[in-house]
């Protein structure tokens, strides 16, 4: 370093610098020499054609925006649709005086509070020589009056568009969502060429998520416009591409069904068909009318959703986190025969309180001093706790997380939705993670009876369910059956191919719980008995009653009353049908029910019997469903011989039902 | 105590508006660049006063710390050179994790204030470069040009990526005018050149989709009616349609009936031609050619290394500016965001250049001794 600061040679610099910046300005000159032709060029040489192309220049381009694609019902109910409307839409840069000119106008048509504060906040985003909209869905006698008063309001114009409008309102609002006015964090995301002339997008919900596929590519007409901006006559127009249709795998009867049994309570259903993982129905209670959105929600309809204790925004389906209890003890007791660990004959003594060897604490069964000697079957039947503590400890809590991990539990399912919980899997992990502290064993023992750290969505929980009852082959929950480009083309199916291998290596262990969880529909000391009853398949399910809050003392709670239980428990059920070759596997949620099997229950039977009217082939020689159902009344012998799709499934689930129900039963027998 | 302070102040009052220690025929193109501007955004802004006014407020702001820079000798910025660079990068890296703005991350909030660090280092990029190639042997060594490689490359990289093209264009060229005047030999220059032209494939991959359609719509106008595509073939009409001699002041029918976008900022140059025509065109480029030779005059005469190659880089990247500008306006290069020096609307920039043009001027009253 020295050694060159001795080597600088000051003044040899200066003259080398002299001739840099002589050379510089040399070349910078001649680069502006360039720059001059090239205006020469256009300035000279190009003069007639740019001051002929000038004098001419009153033709501009007008995007177009395109149509937004519909959305149907798996068979073709309309769920989403395009409404012909006018607004009311002011280019700033045409507008000497604001507030005057607002001022005036709000006389000819009424301008709300809204309207203008929203109007206001776009336009600071805008570009001045953009037209801004300012009032929505215009009536016709307002239509009318402005014409008459449109000399008066230079830059401000009545324009055309299409209006999101959802037909059957707050039934989908949880699953197809809304889509609402662009504002500014759209304008950062979105690509500003394929959103020229769009005014709304995909906020929530399918209307999000399949955001790509309803859009479409906007258009433009090249229009001849006078000095004021306002179109005089259209020269060409390219035209948009209208983005496609969707259909969802949904059943709008199936979806009502289920929205009319939860009734208005808190909860959520879903119904999965376990063969290809299509959403047949998702129900999340309370609702809203998400068509109160489209042109921006008032601040007093927004308040009272959100204020509302009930929280109707939330979708209890995909985002509500709630403990399984009882309804993961099939997914347990299949993993212990899977895990090598139990054999289905294998029996366990429940004396009404289980202890872990070498501590005091007991964990209690439901049923006070215990019902005996019971096998995998009836631990599934009457929800013996005692079976599922020791099976959880055997397990150990490595291979009980990474087990039940398989079935989808503490992740997101993968859902064609935005914003799913992925809930709590209980693991040691998990545990350090969150708390910094070790993993106790019971904590494994609250955790086979669905308890402690648990914590699932139902849509979770629905899509285990599924997965179990496809005999262990997994699909991702798809709302989206299919597209379609147009409501002529070809409709284009979506595949949905299984997301992994099946997790049952042993069909009869799939068997076993299989029975088990028709025990507990059919059998008499089952928890949900007679829920199956008038059914023309077997039915196969599982209660859970799962507590809100810990044990405090070692008192038994003896207060029966339904309305004080409710306010400590979550009622599910979940059950699948038909048992041996499921076709549809349905959860319920009910954020306060007292039981799981006496409230949750009759829900998901009303579901299926929903789903059963939709079949287009009911099974032959079984009852008629019970008066007041909502299946309609069948033939005895079917005319037409069954579809393809399920003729094969029918016959084979219809007769194995009744030879396995009856051997059930027998052994049953004390 | 007091009474000095007051003093003090009071001399430094005269000093800056009685005897300003200027270089006279800068800043006299300066402000003839100044009234030139205001004039044409006039124009552009439909003959209102409300962008004017702002635009004259900010240049007002601009010369009194272009006063008040001058002020102070080379020297001290020097001695703050590598805390400026290393304040305005980490201000850069600032932005990259939660800058805000309106399509692309470049401000920084400071609640009161709204501000672009890229601005910053418009200013401290050749200061860096100055600062380091000063006490060191020149022409400099590869291992000196690769760390002013780095130097020029951290800050581009975190501006390009905001992501603004147009400013890291500015700051890498303000680098690498240092670099140049410094006196690496040609042989080099041309090895770097080459390179760079090996370096476009891989630079093309990594850009934004929107950036390379930019590039592809100036190649062809007429495949993008509705984005840029517009803006190139409405700014070439203006310009054309302005022939040799104009239309004459506030007579520009291309932004008047609002066929010209974003004419007060990026293409307030294609108004200007429109209005004042090919002979207004040369005597502004003459005129910024006046103002870049005058920088460079300033940097000859400076007393040390490092005045002479700040004050060069500054002086030389304002043809940056006018040539970017100047060719995106006549459809000759493609739309980036560099604005045209003292006429396009928007204040940071301007109170960047008249900053820069103030340490020229602190240049210059610093300069070597004549015997």
């Amino acid at each position: 370093m020295k050694l060159r600061r001795t080597l600088k040679d000051p003044h040899h610099e200066a003259v080398v610098f002299r001739r840099r910046a002589l050379v510089g300005f040399v070349l910078i000159v001649l680069a502006l020499g360039g720059l001059v032709a090239r205006y020469v060029v256009l300035q000279v040489a190009r003069y007639d054609e740019f001051a002929a192309r000038s004098q001419s220049n009153r033709i501009k381009p007008i995007a177009i925006p395109p149509a937004r694609g519909l959305i149907f019902d798996r068979n073709g109910v309309l769920l989403a649709n395009n409404v012909p409307a006018f607004r009311l839409e002011v280019v700033p840069e045409q507008v000497r005086d604001m507030d005057a000119m607002l001022a005036r106008l709000g006389r000819v048509i009424p301008l709300s509070r809204d309207d203008l504060d929203s109007f206001h906040k776009q336009l600071k985003q805008s570009r001045r020589f953009e037209s801004v909209p300012l009032r929505m869905r215009l009536t016709e006698d307002e239509i009318d009056r402005f014409a008459v008063n449109r000399w008066r309001f230079p830059g401000v114009d009545v324009v055309p568009y299409l209006n999101r409008r959802y037909p059957l309102g707050p039934l989908f609002a949880h699953v197809i969502g809304y889509v609402s006015r662009i504002d500014a964090d759209d304008l950062d995301r979105l690509d500003p060429a394929r959103y020229k002339g769009t005014t709304h997008v995909g906020r929530i919900g399918i209307e999000r998520s399949y955001e790509n596929v309803l859009h479409g590519t906007p258009g433009y007409q090249l229009a001849e416009v006078n000095a004021d901006g306002r179109t005089q006559r259209v020269l060409q127009i390219h035209p948009a591409t209208p983005g496609k249709n969707i259909y969802l795998s949904i059943d709008v009867r199936i979806q009502k069904a289920a929205e009319k049994a939860l009734d208005g309570r808190a909860g959520a259903v879903i119904a999965i068909d376990p063969r290809n993982g299509q959403v047949l129905a998702m129900v999340s209670e309370p609702t809203y009318d998400p068509n109160l959105f489209v042109d921006g929600i008032s601040h007093a309809d927004y308040d009272a959703l959100t204020h509302d204790p009930e929280k109707p925004l939330l979708n209890r389906a995909i985002r509500g986190v709630y403990p399984p209890g009882s309804t993961v003890k099939p997914f347990i007791g299949l993993g212990g025969l899977e895990l090598g660990l139990r054999k289905p004959t294998d029996s366990v003594l429940s004396t009404g309180t289980f202890y872990i060897p070498g501590q005091s604490r007991g964990y209690r069964d439901d049923v006070r001093g215990g019902v005996g000697v019971v096998n995998l079957m009836q631990a599934i039947q009457m929800s013996v706790n005692t079976y599922f503590y020791k099976l959880a400890l055997d397990m150990g809590i490595d291979r009980f997380s990474a087990w039940m991990g398989k079935f989808g539990f503490g992740r997101p399912t993968g859902i064609d939705l935005d914003g799913e919980a992925s809930g709590v899997l209980p693991s040691r992990a998990w545990k350090t993670r969150r708390f910094k502290q070790p993993w106790y064993p019971g904590e494994t023992v609250i955790a086979g009876i669905g308890q402690g750290y648990w914590a699932v969505t139902p849509l979770q929980l629905a899509h285990a369910l599924a997965t179990l009852a496809g005999h262990g082959i997994p699909h991702a929950p798809r709302l989206v059956m299919a597209t379609q480009a147009g409501v002529e083309a070809p409709k284009v199916p979506l595949p949905n191919p299984p997301s992994g291998p099946s997790l049952v290596t042993n069909p009869a262990s799939w068997q076993a719980v299989d029975q088990g969880m028709q025990l507990v529909v059919n059998a008499p000391r089952g928890t949900a008995y007679g829920l199956g009853k008038g059914f023309p398949y077997t039915v196969a399910g599982k209660s859970g009653t799962a507590e809100r809050y810990s044990r405090r003392s070692d008192a038994y709670d003896t207060n029966k009353n339904l309305a004080y239980l409710a306010s400590r428990h979550r009622a599910w059920f979940e059950l699948f049908a038909p048992a041996e070759d499921p076709r549809i596997a349905v959860v319920v949620l009910l954020e306060k029910g007292a039981w799981g099997a006496s409230s949750a229950g009759p829900i998901a039977r009303k579901v299926l019997d929903a789903w059963l009217a939709t079949q287009p082939n009911p099974p032959p020689n079984t009852p008629l469903p019970e008066a007041g159902s909502a299946a309609p009344a069948m033939p005895v012998a079917a005319p037409t011989p069954p579809s393809p799709a399920v003729g094969a499934a029918q016959p084979a689930g219809a007769s194995s039902t009744s030879a396995a129900t009856d051997g059930v039963d027998e052994e049953m027998q004390p | 105590m007091n009474a000095m302070l007051a003093m003090r102040l009071r001399r430094l009052r005269r000093n800056l508006l009685v005897r300003p220690r200027i270089d006279l025929p800068l800043m006299a193109g300066l402000l003839l660049l100044a009234v030139v501007g205001l004039a044409t955004l006039f124009s552009a802004a439909d003959g209102t006063y409300p962008l004017v006014l702002g635009q004259a407020a900010r240049f007002a702001l601009g010369f009194l710390l272009l006063l008040l820079v001058s002020r102070v000798p080379p020297a001290v910025w020097r001695n703050w050179t590598p805390w400026l660079y290393a304040g305005s990068t980490a201000l850069l890296v600032v932005v990259a994790i939660l800058g805000e703005g309106r399509g692309a991350d470049r401000w920084l909030d400071l609640g009161v204030l709204r501000f672009q660090p890229s601005e910053l280092a418009k200013l401290t990029m050749p200061m860096m470069v100055a600062w380091y190639l000063h006490p060191r042997q020149l022409p400099p060594s590869w291992k000196d040009m690769a760390v002013v490689g780095v130097l020029i490359a951290v800050p581009a990289y975190l501006i390009g990526k905001q992501p603004d093209l147009g400013t890291a264009l500015l700051v890498a060229a303000a680098g690498a005018f240092a670099l140049f005047l410094s006196g690496v030999a040609w042989w080099r220059i041309g090895l770097l050149l080459v390179g760079a032209a090996g370096m476009a494939p891989i630079a093309w991959h990594f850009m934004h989709d929107y950036q390379r359609g930019r590039i592809l719509t100036m190649l062809n106008p007429e495949s993008d009616p509705l984005g840029n595509g517009w803006h190139i073939i409405q700014s070439q009409i203006a310009v054309g349609s302005g022939g040799v001699f104009g239309r004459g002041w506030m007579h520009s029918s291309q932004s008047r009936l609002d066929f010209l976008p974003e004419h007060t900022t990026d293409f307030i140059f294609a108004v200007f031609s429109e209005e004042f025509g090919l002979v207004g065109v040369c005597l502004m480029l003459a005129l910024y050619a006046f103002i870049i030779g005058r920088c460079l005059w300033i940097a000859m005469e400076a007393r040390d290394t490092y005045s002479r190659l700040l004050a060069g880089a500054i002086g030389m990247s304002l043809f940056v500016y006018v040539f970017v500008n100047g060719g995106m306006v006549a459809g000759m290069l493609p739309v980036v965001g560099v604005p045209m020096p003292l006429m396009s609307y928007g204040g940071t920039s301007a109170v960047t250049l008249l900053v820069g043009f103030g340490m020229l001027m602190s240049i210059h009253v610093n300069r070597k001794t004549h015997y």
